[in-house]
């Protein structure tokens, strides 16, 4: 059975416009202009229980609709989503118990009170028992080392620190499925791994399936062996990273520093790769792909009297900026 | 249910964390009720009663109504336009249980503080300052605190209702004002029903508001005796289950704009 099935989903707002001045607000009173935006287009994809997918794409690009509609605050204009087994909308209450969300840009902790507090709330409102609580939360609160927060209110919370708490309270219920929308942003180094090695190890103990949205591809490097990759309300991609790296990484960046100068045309005679400039004239970066990075650096050194050399990986950063530059067909 | 309670003593807890903010609450009101108490001394003059109303009536009538206020009053309108505004009732979709439940359970977590903290000590202070007649009679206490409950009731279920409201209209502070004046003038807060002309009172008697103070301020200073007590407290039953519907109505409409355009 699948965690998440989704087929043909689509997602339309109206947007309206206003017309340009006082005479347009008039006209306005009584018809507006509007068009139709479709937000999300037609996608379709499964995600199996215990997978960890990331879910990337630009700002606009649908991420948080698509989160929306299959967290079930959103209804879809057209399509199948069944999540858990259940439609989202039809059957809310019992659906919510068995999902966990946490907006990275929204607290859904009470602001003013102590943390315990929001956490004895929601373990009332999930219904879970004094047992199941102390089992599970004993070991999320140590792994996550939020102990001495506990007594402290949201308000007095250091971002890293609430985001913490934020996640803690997302797993109170321990959910089969946890949707995160943008979980990392804006906090540091250190947070940020806490957080990645928790989300592994919930994920490995209970077999949680996890959903990511992020900007961040250090997280989905470390996080997620599947990604979806979503371009104006379409799947343009949807597969290993490893593949997507091989594909479209266009394998290795080798940086050399001549001791003379030499030109472009020089360096394209000796091998056939695509040459860039580095800082000045003496530096040249060669992209290959990584069976010719032997053979191409054996030719530069017999040629040629070097600085200095080394070798880069195109990061996934990298792939994903050429990949919305230049199209998904590029590879 | 759990939940529920659950919420009211996180309410109360928040209420806590902000108890200096009512010190001066308790003045304010205090000053409230000994500014009225003085006006209507000086309106009776001799008078031994108008309306059907003793003097001393007349007093307890408003200082009770002041401190029952105290505990119907609540901010949860003003809540649930921000919470829309905010897009933060999105999110409680995703939580197990009913929003609009849980708004009235906050009210009641409020209430409870208020009546604590601020009417009771409020209460103290105001009988040692005026001369106010209290009824020994358990009875009255009685169907006092249930009529008072009704009160909270149909104030929060008017609250949810100007609330909601406010999502489908682009500002609603000035609904959410002029309900607030048109609660305080037409509940009796400020003037007994009894006190008005006749084609007023028989209008106000197909509207919601004189369920809110009116009626258990009649009955914890005796106005109201016998059948007058019973007539009321159905007044306000019947009132509590009429409002379900424009409320439930409301609340389709407003989730349905929500899912569909994302608030």
């Amino acid at each position: 059975m699948y965690a998440i099935e989704v087929e043909k989903l689509r997602k339309e707002f109206k947007s309206y416009s206003s017309r340009s001045g006082l005479a347009g607000a008039f006209r306005d009173l009584f018809t507006r202009n509007y068009k139709i935006i479709r937000a999300v287009d037609d996608i379709s994809f499964t995600v199996k229980q215990g997978e960890m997918v990331g879910y990337i794409g630009e700002n606009g690009a649908g991420k948080s609709t698509t989160i929306k509609m299959l967290t079930g605050i959103l209804t879809p204009t057209s399509g199948r989503v069944v999540v858990n087994g259940m439609n989202p909308h039809k059957e809310r209450e019992r659906f919510v118990q068995t999902i966990g969300v946490v907006f990275g840009q929204r607290s859904q902790l009470w602001w003013d009170i102590a943390v315990q507090e929001s956490f004895r709330l929601l373990k009332k409102v999930y219904r879970v028992s004094d047992q199941d609580y102390n089992e599970h939360m004993d070991h999320v609160i140590e792994t996550l080392d939020i102990g001495p927060l506990l007594d402290k209110p949201v308000r007095k919370l250091s971002l890293g620190q609430r985001m913490r708490c934020e996640l803690a309270a997302a797993l109170i219920h321990n959910p089969p499925l946890l949707f995160l929308d943008e979980p990392t942003i804006g906090l540091d180094v250190l947070v940020k791994l806490k957080i990645r090695q928790f989300l592994k190890e919930i994920n490995e103990k209970y077999n949680t399936t996890i959903l990511l949205t992020t900007h961040d591809m250090t997280d989905i490097e470390a996080l997620c062996e599947r990604v979806i990759m979503l371009d104006e309300g379409k799947i343009i991609y949807d597969g290993s990273l490893q593949r997507l790296k091989q594909n479209w990484g266009e394998g290795k960046q080798i940086h050399f520093q001549f001791r003379d100068i030499v030109s472009k045309e020089e360096l394209m005679l000796l091998v056939d790769a695509t040459w860039e400039q580095g800082e000045d004239r003496y530096s040249w970066i060669a992209h290959v792909r990584a069976t010719d990075m032997a053979h191409v650096i054996g030719k530069v050194v017999s040629s040629y009297e070097l600085k200095d050399i080394h070798i880069r990986e195109v990061s996934t950063e990298e792939i994903i900026r050429n990949i919305y530059e230049e199209g998904i067909h590029h590879g | 249910m759990g939940k529920y309670i659950e919420m009211i003593r996180m309410r109360f807890l928040m209420m806590l964390a902000y108890r200096t903010n009512y010190y001066s609450g308790i003045f304010i009101y205090s000053i409230n009720i000994g500014a009225y108490y003085f006006l209507w001394s000086a309106i009776y003059g001799g008078q031994p009663s108008i309306q059907g109303m003793t003097v001393e009536q007349m007093t307890t009538y408003v200082a009770i109504a002041w401190m029952a206020r105290a505990f119907y009053f609540n901010n949860i309108d003003r809540e649930i336009a921000m919470e829309i505004r905010e897009g933060k009732v999105a999110i409680e979709l995703i939580r197990p249980y009913n929003y609009l439940v849980m708004k009235t359970m906050q009210g009641l977590g409020e209430g409870i503080f208020r009546l604590l903290f601020f009417s009771l000590p409020g209460m103290i202070i105001v009988t040692f300052v005026f001369s106010l007649q209290f009824t020994a009679n358990v009875h009255t206490w009685g169907y006092f605190a249930l009529s008072t409950m009704f009160s909270f009731i149909i104030n929060s279920q008017l609250n949810l209702i100007a609330g909601m409201v406010t999502f489908f209209t682009l500002n609603g502070e000035g609904l959410l004002r002029a309900k607030r004046f048109v609660i305080d003038l037409f509940s009796g807060l400020i003037l007994p029903i009894s006190f008005y002309p006749e084609w007023a009172q028989h209008v106000m008697h197909y509207l919601p508001f004189q369920a809110i103070s009116y009626i258990p301020s009649m009955i914890f200073t005796e106005s109201f005796t016998g059948d007058a007590v019973m007539k009321g407290m159905m007044f306000q039953a019947v009132w509590c289950v009429v409002l379900i519907v424009p409320i439930y109505v409301l609340w389709k409409a407003a989730k349905r704009k929500l899912i569909i355009q994302g608030g």
